[in-house]
């Protein structure tokens, strides 16, 4: 397990005071300057060293990503921008990192837009996020008063600006380009690639987008150096992660945990448990509804990081563990994902906006068996026309949990089909 | 699709920003470079729905565009593509439940029964008296305190139907219920006491 002095988010829970003091007393701001100094290349490396993969469920090294921003401007300038628009069912990581330790993203922002070269960072909140948002701000506001942002940020000689502009209700807004669509002031409905935002983001201009988490652990990777983070975890899945394990639990939780802890540990150890014993679990969600389930059979070893998860076909995402006991009616979890993705696409292309409703509507029959045994393979030939065949991964997003559904629990539709109306039986 | 009525509920009540509002607006404005000004379309569409009273009317619609220079169509465009803008009148109290996947694994749908029931109203329905309206929503991003509501701006959270109506009594009475969780824990560390940072020393609060 992962020992305390290895934790980056030590006040994750709140327990102790959010403001400037206290957050420095817990290390934030500890010779940022010292570390601007270094320079943006020594940041950089250093990132890249470290191993870190994007926490906002692509998991692309970040250390990478800001290396794409221009070293010299055009004359256009760059932006940071922080997705903190978090959305995806089973997943509050984001919220407790800026309700309850908000230096930690607000020097991240700093030492981040630094290394990009970056003008200024644009934190994306989700609006339900009325008081983290507050929070957020008045962190801000303290960072600003104590001369550690704005001009001469951390006396380093570089002028830095961090802003918060809240969201109003938009799943989609949590793709970055549809973040960046949001963030001029327009429907959030995701950009084409190329161009890519690290050559002509917001406003035009060069831009990184990065999950809060991605930011938030910077600072910290950079004080202690990337080798210990990257001796943290396994190859490739490098560091720590926090995980929030929702559902069919004794004991739902976020917790901080080292990448590659195995999946029976993390929830007997923090969780208190599957409801009714580990017996009793049927099925676990391993990365927020976005990646397909997984049956208890590979629950009972798989190591929770990127490169174990995708091994089982499924994925960490955004490592929201949501756990479903023997009660669970998997058909219906997983209709209630369905219409969900139907809620939320953005409608800007045909295979997604008309195919969320259709898997919908079908994923409801199936609830109830009324279907014939024909319309599984039908649904499942559907999932493929949508999945990859849209501008975003939204579509994706809403085909997998149900090819996951019948990859490992096609019995069950049979069953169920077979039930409602017996001479429909395959 | 995004899926709240679009349909815009006519109203012809002028409308202008009080003068702090102004000033609020301006401060959104100023955050973006200049000639983005169309950026703080957002905010200002939630200050405007705030000094309404929680919805927002053509005339505001046509008042923002005006105040940053947009066409009307493209601020339409915003107010109608986002949940949290409502077009149409709304009770004082905005009851949001979470009904996704996590808060209904965790009885959700109990917690919309005891508000149906208490409130004597429907899902999407508005009280006699516009003291509340309630809704089912999608994810709030509270999961591991599930099953949770939103009213207004606050978040309550690890309910029970029990809680969940005690919550909608303060609120009717004119009291505020303490947000975030309804339980005995202090807000995502497991129930029982933490597993982990046990070991981190605290100042004694």
């Amino acid at each position: 397990m992962l020992k305390d002095q290895d934790r980056i988010f030590t006040n994750l829970y709140g327990f102790d005071d959010w403001r400037l003091e206290a957050a420095r007393r817990r290390g934030d701001w500890d010779g940022t300057k010292a570390i601007m100094e270094k320079g943006q290349d020594w940041i950089i490396d250093e990132m890249k060293a470290s191993g870190l993969r994007g926490r906002g469920g692509a998991g692309f090294p970040t250390g990478v990503k800001w290396s794409f921003m221009p070293k010299k401007s055009d004359g256009r300038p760059s932006y940071l921008v922080v997705n903190a628009d978090e959305g995806e069912p089973g997943t509050c990581k984001d919220r407790d990192m800026m309700r309850h330790d908000p230096h930690k993203l607000v020097e991240g922002c700093l030492l981040a837009g630094f290394a990009m070269r970056a003008v200024a960072a644009y934190i994306y909140i989700r609006g339900e996020f009325h008081r983290e948002g507050n929070i957020l701000e008045a962190a801000i506001q303290e960072a600003y008063d104590a001369g550690l942002l704005g001009r001469n940020a951390c006396g380093s000689g570089y002028d830095f600006d961090v802003f918060v502009h809240r969201g109003a209700g938009a799943y989609i807004c949590g793709e970055e380009t549809a973040l960046i669509e949001s963030l001029e002031g327009k429907k959030g409905q995701p950009r084409l690639k190329p161009p890519f935002p690290a050559n002509m983001g917001v406003w035009g201009c060069p831009t990184t987008v990065n999950n809060v988490e991605s930011i938030a652990v910077a600072p910290t990777i950079l004080r202690r150096g990337g080798a210990w983070f990257a001796a943290l975890g396994r190859p490739n899945n490098t560091g720590t992660k926090v995980f929030c394990i929702s559902g069919h639990v004794n004991k739902p939780c976020n917790v901080e945990e080292e990448m590659g802890v195995s999946l029976k540990e993390l929830i007997e150890k923090h969780a208190g448990g599957v409801r009714g014993g580990w017996d009793n679990l049927l099925a676990i969600i391993p990365g927020g509804s976005s990646v397909p389930m997984i049956p208890k059979s590979i629950c009972d070893t798989v190591l929770m990081d990127f490169d174990s998860l995708r091994a089982v076909k499924s994925g960490l995402g955004t490592a929201a563990v949501i756990v479903m006991d023997k009660s669970t009616d998997l058909v219906k979890a997983i209709a209630r994902l369905s219409e969900f993705y139907k809620h939320e696409s953005c409608g800007q292309c045909t295979p997604c906006r008309e195919g969320t409703g259709w898997m919908w509507r079908v994923m409801e029959r199936l609830v109830r068996g009324d279907a014939e045994p024909a319309e599984i393979d039908l649904l499942l030939e559907v999932t493929t026309q949508v999945d990859g065949h849209t501008i975003c991964a939204l579509g994706d997003a809403a085909a997998w949990p149900i090819q996951g559904l019948i990859r490992h629990f096609r019995p069950e539709l049979e069953r169920r089909i077979a039930a409602a109306k017996p001479s429909r039986a395959a | 699709m995004s899926g709240h009525d679009y349909t815009p509920t006519l109203s012809n009540a002028p409308f202008a920003f009080t003068a702090e509002n102004e000033a609020l607006a301006q401060k959104h404005v100023a955050k973006y470079p200049p000639g983005r000004q169309q950026s703080a379309v957002m905010p200002l569409l939630d200050i405007a729905q705030r000094q309404i009273g929680g919805w927002l009317t053509e005339p505001a619609i046509r008042y923002i565009a005006g105040f940053l220079g947009m066409p009307e169509i493209r601020v339409w465009e915003v107010a109608s593509f986002y949940t949290m803008y409502n077009l149409q009148p709304i009770g004082r109290h905005h009851v949001q439940v979470c009904t996704t996947t996590p808060c209904w694994l965790r009885g959700s749908g109990d917690i919309v029964q005891a508000c149906e029931k208490h409130l004597g109203i429907k899902v999407g329905e508005t009280t006699a008296d516009g003291m509340f309206t309630l809704k089912e929503v999608e994810c709030l991003g509270a999961c591991v305190n599930a099953p949770m509501m939103q009213i207004g701006d606050e978040y309550y959270e690890d309910l029970t139907p029990e809680t969940a109506v005690k919550v909608l009594k303060q609120l009717a009475a004119g009291e505020t219920p303490k947000p975030g969780t309804q339980s005995g824990r202090h807000t995502s560390e497991p129930a029982g006491g933490a597993t982990t940072l046990t070991s981190i020393n605290r100042p004694a609060e």
